[in-house]
């Protein structure tokens, strides 16, 4: 292994600096969360936080929509993950077995999709069609499987060890058994890896309720934050409009909008290291060429 | 005459007896058509039933008739997507964000991998990662938001151009500086996630070879240049394949958070546009459709073209 050098330090220095300048814009949106109204008014840059002040957080919690938000972000998220995950899983496993019949013609037909797609209006007028509008499923129904996580879990399963399965078939266990006793327990980092993929997607979903959900209840909280933001920014985008903002009620000040930001986003920050370690390992094996 | 007879009747029964071994095959496999199903019927609703939704591009739809019974039109909805000024420019816009994009994004991950790799401090080199991967998975909502806090009239950028005795800028609200800021940020979000994959492919070099090529003298650059660089070129073979195949995708979410009507200029991509003239200014969707399709068409023959010339130019391994 190699000592101290000049280029080691050299490539450190630039690692590092682009480390933390992906990381700034976060930090200091969690720092504008936390300031006052008088903070902000103050100006400069604030690298350190004048005050640490949580009435933005309380705000935020005693406000029907957000709290509304979440709540239907997380049903969305968990029970759209589990219906993703038990459809790909099972197909992924399914086309796995190139001794299938017609298993070539169900693949072929599923790539063609990832690249040639019929376009927002059909697909929109299909979704219609199904009556779908104003109900949570639109947000897990049409995005329910992912090709690309599909190929992944296919070829996972195609690298696992054809002797477990033998050996159940031994004993009398029959193929969908053998999936749910043997594959998946062995499959741990796919599953963690598409839990992870499939739950961000549920969690950063906005564009199908966006068209398909009139009813605000029913809104997720990435909706609600892109209402808040886009009045916000009509009004922010020239300081007559921010002395005014600062006057009015109905529209949120900075550091609540920061607060929302940050809590649209702690979630996906409290999971992925935990999932981390997996999904290197996961997409390692899975984009191994067949 | 005998013989032939006998032997239709064993070409008969042997076509039979593969039926049937073919039969017990499916039987056989009777659990897998059970698991697939509900991948298959997904595909068909939400992928084919909606591909078969674009002969609206060739009807004049009416909300009352549906897709079915809603009258041919001869190429009208083509005509009129052609000879429309904001269509073209949205095309031009869509190539050249995706140009820019193929320019200035690409190369940026392959940088990003070999760096990372080149890295010896094994703790910081994780933490690192996990930072440059972590803006992949927040949405262009939630960044769209953080960046324009940070651009706005109050925000920490103009905070520091004044504190240094410059003029307030606002980047949002330019056409220049706009297409600067979809390159940037779409850098700040997707560049670490894209790295991943070549260095998983640094990560299968065996590491013999760094050390055959270190007794023989060669020193880092030479070791990247003869045994990193090749492992990654294939691989971005392939991702530039994918990349030429998405140029007709401009990046709807990124764009669609981002832009404001100030910079519709030069910002406007296909897929806001396909949006716009059918939720906002309600053209028809069959015109929507037809510029959906036109999109659709050429991504696809690009892909194909790029994979084309992959291969036989510059004799790397393609996509299929």
């Amino acid at each position: 292994m190699k000592r101290f050098s000049i280029s080691n330090a050299l490539i450190t220095l630039i690692l590092g600096l682009g480390a933390i300048a992906t990381a700034f814009p976060f930090y200091q949106t969690l720092v504008q969360s936390l300031s006052t109204i008088l903070d902000m008014r103050a100006g400069g840059v604030m690298i350190w936080p004048r005050s640490i002040d949580f009435s933005s957080y309380q705000y935020i919690f005693h406000q029907g929509r957000v709290v509304n938000g979440l709540l239907i972000s997380v049903i969305v998220t968990v029970s759209g993950t589990l219906v993703s995950l038990a459809v790909t899983t099972a197909g992924a496993y399914a086309l796995s077995k190139s001794s299938m019949p017609g298993r070539n013609i169900i693949f072929i037909g599923i790539i063609l999709t990832m690249f040639f797609s019929g376009g927002l209006i059909p697909l929109y007028l299909t979704i219609q069609g199904l009556h779908l509008q104003n109900s949570l499923l639109v947000m897990i129904l049409p995005v329910a499987v992912n090709a690309f996580n599909l190929i992944l879990m296919k070829n996972f399963f195609g690298s696992v060890n054809p002797s477990l399965e033998e050996s159940a078939k031994i004993d009398g266990a029959n193929d969908l058994i053998i999936l749910i006793r043997i594959i998946v327990p062995v499959s741990l980092p796919i599953m963690a890896t598409m839990s992870l993929f499939y739950a961000v997607d549920r969690w950063n979903e906005w564009f199908l309720p966006m068209l398909f959900i009139n009813d605000t209840s029913l809104h997720p909280m990435q909706l609600v934050l892109r209402d808040a933001i886009t009045n916000l920014s009509q009004v922010m985008n020239n300081s007559m409009g921010a002395q005014m903002a600062a006057k009015t009620q109905n529209v949120y000040s900075e550091s609540v909008k920061s607060a929302m930001i940050i809590v649209s986003a702690v979630p996906i920050l409290m999971i992925y290291p935990f999932l981390q370690k997996y999904f290197n390992a996961g997409i390692m094996i899975g984009s191994v060429k067949e | 005459m005998q013989n032939s007879v006998s032997q239709i009747k064993y070409r008969r029964q042997s076509g039979l007896e593969a039926n049937r071994r073919k039969w017990r095959e499916v039987v056989k496999h009777k659990y897998f058509y059970m698991m697939v199903l509900p991948t298959v019927l997904f595909f068909l609703i939400f992928a084919y039933v909606p591909m078969y939704g674009v002969i609206l591009a060739f009807k004049d739809f009416n909300y009352m008739l549906g897709i079915m019974d809603s009258p041919w039109n001869n190429f009208q909805n083509f005509r009129d997507v052609l000879g429309d000024p904001n269509f073209k420019h949205a095309f031009n816009n869509t190539l050249l964000i995706s140009f820019g994009r193929l320019i200035i994004e690409f190369p940026i991950p392959i940088l990003l991998a070999i760096l990372l790799n080149e890295m010896r401090f094994g703790r910081l080199k994780r933490i690192f990662q996990t930072v440059f991967t972590f803006p992949h998975f927040i949405s262009w909502v939630v960044l769209s938001g953080i960046i324009t806090n940070i651009l706005n009239d109050q925000g920490v950028l103009n905070q520091i151009l004044v504190l240094f005795g410059f003029e307030k800028n606002s980047i949002l609200l330019h056409n220049g500086s706009f297409l600067g800021l979809i390159f940037t940020s779409n850098i700040w979000k997707e560049a670490g996630w894209s790295s991943i994959i070549y260095l998983a492919a640094i990560a299968g070099i065996n590491p013999e070879l760094y050390e055959a090529a270190d007794i023989d003298g060669a020193n880092r650059y030479q070791q990247m240049k003869a045994i990193t660089w090749p492992v990654l070129r294939n691989t971005a073979a392939i991702m530039l394949i994918l990349a030429v195949g998405g140029i007709m995708n401009g990046g709807f979410d990124q764009i669609f958070n981002l832009y404001n009507p100030a910079v519709y200029e030069r910002a406007d991509i296909l897929d806001t546009f396909v949006y716009r003239s059918a939720f906002v200014d309600a053209t028809g969707f069959g015109y929507s459709t037809t510029v959906g399709l036109l999109k659709s068409v050429i991504g696809c023959l690009l892909l194909f073209g790029a994979n084309f010339v992959v291969k036989r130019v510059f004799k790397e391994e393609g996509l299929y």
